[in-house]
């Protein structure tokens, strides 16, 4: 009888701690995943307003500006359809450059200006971030698929 | 020539071991000792080829022969001698070949040093071994070999990858594969107990030294990869929950949990399933991080060139590892329980009381174990939204510190208690709260906890800090890193006292409290570092300077200089503390001349307290090279603490498994 009282003592611990970890995963998922928005989507206004999030493309040839402070940069990410101005904060990591691809993570400010907290670096010169260049073939789709209906419409 | 040779010794290790691993095991299912013979030296050739391979390779890196076209890829004529040996292994195909040569290192070492294991039990465990060197050597032929040649050979190497040439190179990736490899050998033991339905507490007591090395270099490797993370790049974090990390965390999680399961079972015959699992599962999670690494299916610092059809592969590789070992385990695993209860009719196998060593090492497991599950539901979330296109998503660190920290909390104050429970016996409680001594140490670390954050945030009041420090998480994390050192000291003085001598203590003993002592001092450092660490982004030219704290950084000059293979800007910074010059810093922006890629080297004065770092990021003007500079600074207090806790987990791991009785052929019961 004491063993089978023992026993369910430890289940009954075993349940409650596994739900203690259960919601602490959930919660801290809930609130800690950024999702990727193309530079499209985000010219669209399909992007979360409370929420951090990240966008990923190319760094516009001659976008980046240094303010006098020089620690307070700003780039235009591009997909090569849309656009958006990136304001960040901070050091860049060093393969970051004009032309090249790019992935940051931050939010949209009043002015629509994405505000980074983060740039991400890359250890490589030849890697393309996966989500930058899923943003880039998009665009490319999307590009292609107007250039196509605009000749099917002039015919 | 060489190249050719190496090439053939390696498809002949191939053969050899897929034969050798099929015969031993088919032997020793049949008990034909005959078959079984072929397992050790079979084992030992496969490693002399595999070691003739590797050197023939380095031979090339040596000599710089760019026929071979992956030294065309990885090496130059400039590369200094160090970087030229290391860089063999700077490159996916060669980091694969360096895998392969320290699984057949360990399986020759079990071959020589397992004079005592059962002649049918070393032949099963040399004959899974071989199987998996085979899996690895079929990969590294099929898909990644290192010993193509191009024709007509290059001039001039591409050079190794700039962030490589370092001596971190030369020492992260052999300690970090010795320990993922480390533990085939745990899983080989695993297996050889499933199929021969033998597992009891000599089992136990042979694996625990291979388990406890193998976690011992793991640990070591993830160490010297964080510190070099820490002071190259510039980045100044000392771990960032990059998915390449984790993959290799994950394998160390479920590792310590081994560890001390492994002590269960030996000492008590218990936990022989959970044991059997955590085995399996340590080495499926290393596979898991090699499959992470080299497939590029994640975001990741680590993701170099990467190529789906080796992703393809290791994934098969895996899921034949795991889908055999667990179908082995279903079958065989009611089995093993049988045998056991009639070897050992006395013993209540699964009765214990609640307040026992084994209670607190099951829930320590069970802790680890969770945590382990919660870093890889954060690891391959993003993996799994991508394959079901719903979007594409990251998970960011503040998921794994939220996670993490409440997770492992509770481990450090079962560590801590683990000194006063007996195995068998409820009587932690008795122990724990009856004894003055422990109520007064608890005290003295409550007190230390709640006076160590006031001190720390006065001093930084001054400084703009980020707002981490108000938690009461920071009261909570010093007071039980602070209880767990001071309980280890005292109760190694309180062992060292009672027996006769230092030297009639256990090395175990010493081993689990040096190790204990290192988990502590982690701890501790982490918690300060991370609370109280400051960054500053600035603008810096010749002649100006910054205070941080107590410390200015005057930057004096900045210069060109010249190095092997690229040249660098440098800064020239005094270090000035109470209008005393206490050190010079020399961070560098380097150019390698075979790469477009600048690298960034950080300037660090190491101190045990704190560290002060300098890196510079870019000039302000491109054309002004010798101009203002964007530049970054950090105190960092204790952060050294973090690397001198692993440190002393290894040296402690390292130590037990000294102990006399892994020596002894004979149980002593």
């Amino acid at each position: 009888m004491k063993n089978r009282h023992q026993k369910l003592a430890i289940i009954v611990l075993a349940l409650i701690v596994i739900a203690a970890v259960v919601a602490l995963v959930l919660n801290a998922l809930n609130s800690n995943i950024a999702l990727y928005i193309s530079p499209s989507d985000v010219k669209a206004g399909k992007y979360p307003n409370d929420k951090i999030f990240r966008i990923g493309g190319l760094v516009k040839e001659n976008s980046v500006q240094r303010q006098a402070d020089g620690v307070s940069v700003s780039f235009i990410v591009t997909d090569t359809n849309n656009e958006v101005k990136v304001l960040y904060k901070g050091i860049l990591p060093d393969l970051f450059s004009e032309g090249k691809g790019v992935v940051a993570q931050g939010k949209i400010d009043s002015q629509k200006n994405f505000v980074a907290q983060e740039v991400l670096a890359k250890h490589d010169e030849n890697y393309m971030p996966p989500e930058a260049a899923k943003a880039l073939q998009d665009a490319h789709v999307e590009g292609v698929k107007a250039k196509y209906e605009n000749q099917e419409n002039n015919k | 020539m060489w190249i050719e040779l190496a090439h053939f010794a390696l498809i002949s290790a191939m053969f050899i071991a897929l034969f050798a691993g099929v015969i031993s095991l088919v032997g020793a299912a049949k008990n034909k000792v005959a078959q079984m013979a072929i397992a050790k030296p079979s084992s030992i050739l496969v490693c002399l080829l595999v070691s003739l391979s590797f050197a023939a390779l380095i031979n090339a890196f040596v000599n710089d022969d760019f026929s071979v076209l992956y030294v065309a890829n990885h090496s130059n004529t400039l590369l200094p001698l160090i970087y030229k040996v290391s860089a063999v292994w700077g490159g996916h195909e060669g980091s694969l070949l360096l895998w392969i040569l320290m699984l057949t290192w360990w399986s020759a070492l079990v071959a020589v040093l397992s004079k005592k294991l059962p002649y049918e039990m070393l032949a099963r465990i040399l004959g899974v071994l071989n199987l998996v060197a085979f899996g690895f050597l079929l990969f590294i032929l099929a898909t990644s070999n290192p010993f193509l040649r191009i024709l007509p050979a290059v001039f001039e190497g591409r050079d190794l990858n700039p962030l490589l040439q370092d001596p971190g190179l030369a020492i992260h990736p052999p300690l970090l594969y010795l320990g993922y490899v480390g533990f085939s050998v745990a899983y080989a033991f695993a297996v050889a107990a499933l199929l021969s339905g033998k597992l009891d507490s000599a089992w136990a007591r042979w694996s625990r030294p291979w388990t406890t090395a193998a976690w011992a270099f793991l640990t070591l490797g993830i160490m010297v990869g964080s510190w070099w993370s820490y002071y190259e790049l510039g980045w100044g974090g000392w771990w960032f929950w990059d998915p390449v990390e984790n993959a290799s965390l994950m394998p160390w999680l479920v590792g310590t949990a081994l560890m001390h399961s492994l002590a269960v079972t030996e000492k008590r015959g218990l936990f022989r399933h959970w044991t059997i699992l955590l085995a399996i599962s340590a080495f499926s999670l290393s596979l898991l991080g090699t499959f992470l690494v080299r497939s590029g299916v994640l975001t990741s610092v680590h993701a170099f060139a990467t190529d789906p059809s080796r992703g393809l592969f290791i994934l098969l590789f895996l899921v034949a590892v795991i889908g055999s070992s667990l179908i082995l385990f279903a079958w065989r695993a009611s089995k093993l329980q049988a045998q056991q209860s009639q070897n050992n009719p006395e013993k209540a196998i699964s009765a214990f009381s609640i307040f026992s060593t084994e209670s607190l090492l099951l829930v320590n497991n069970i802790l680890l174990v969770v945590v382990c599950a919660t870093v890889l539901l954060g690891t391959l979330y993003p993996l799994i939204v991508d394959v079901f296109n719903v979007g594409k998503i990251s998970v960011g660190p503040p998921y794994f510190n939220a996670v993490f920290v409440p997770l492992m909390l509770p481990i450090l104050l079962l560590v801590a208690i683990v000194n006063y429970s007996k195995w068998k016996q409820s009587s932690i409680m008795q122990n724990v709260l009856k004894n003055k001594l422990v109520i007064a140490y608890f005290v003295i670390s409550l007190i230390l906890a709640i006076i160590i954050p006031i001190v720390l945030n006065k001093q930084n009041s001054e400084q703009i800090l980020l707002e981490k420090n108000n938690s009461i998480l920071v009261e909570i994390c010093l007071f039980a890193g602070i209880f767990l050192a001071i309980n280890t000291i005292i109760n190694t003085l309180i062992r060292i006292k009672q027996q006769a001598s230092l030297f009639s203590v256990p090395m175990a003993f010493y081993g689990m409290q040096i190790a204990h002592f290192g988990l502590a001092i982690f701890v501790i450092g982490a918690t300060i570092v991370s609370t109280y660490e400051i960054e500053k982004d600035i603008k810096l030219s010749a002649g100006e300077s910054v205070t941080i704290l107590d410390y200015t950084f005057k930057l004096n000059s900045i210069k060109i200089v010249e190095g092997a293979n690229y040249s660098a800007a440098q800064g020239d910074f005094d270090l000035i503390q109470n209008n005393q010059v206490v050190n010079k810093l020399y961070p560098e922006k380097r150019n390698y001349f075979s790469s477009t890629m600048p690298m960034t080297e950080a300037a660090i004065d190491i101190g045990f307290w704190r560290d002060v770092y300098v890196s510079l990021a870019e000039p302000i003007d491109k054309d002004k090279p010798l101009d203002a500079w964007a530049m970054r600074i950090y105190y960092k207090p204790c952060v050294d603490w973090l690397w001198l806790g692993c440190l002393l987990m290894a040296v402690g791991g390292i130590i037990s498994i000294l102990d006399r009785r892994y020596r002894k052929g004979i149980v002593k019961q």
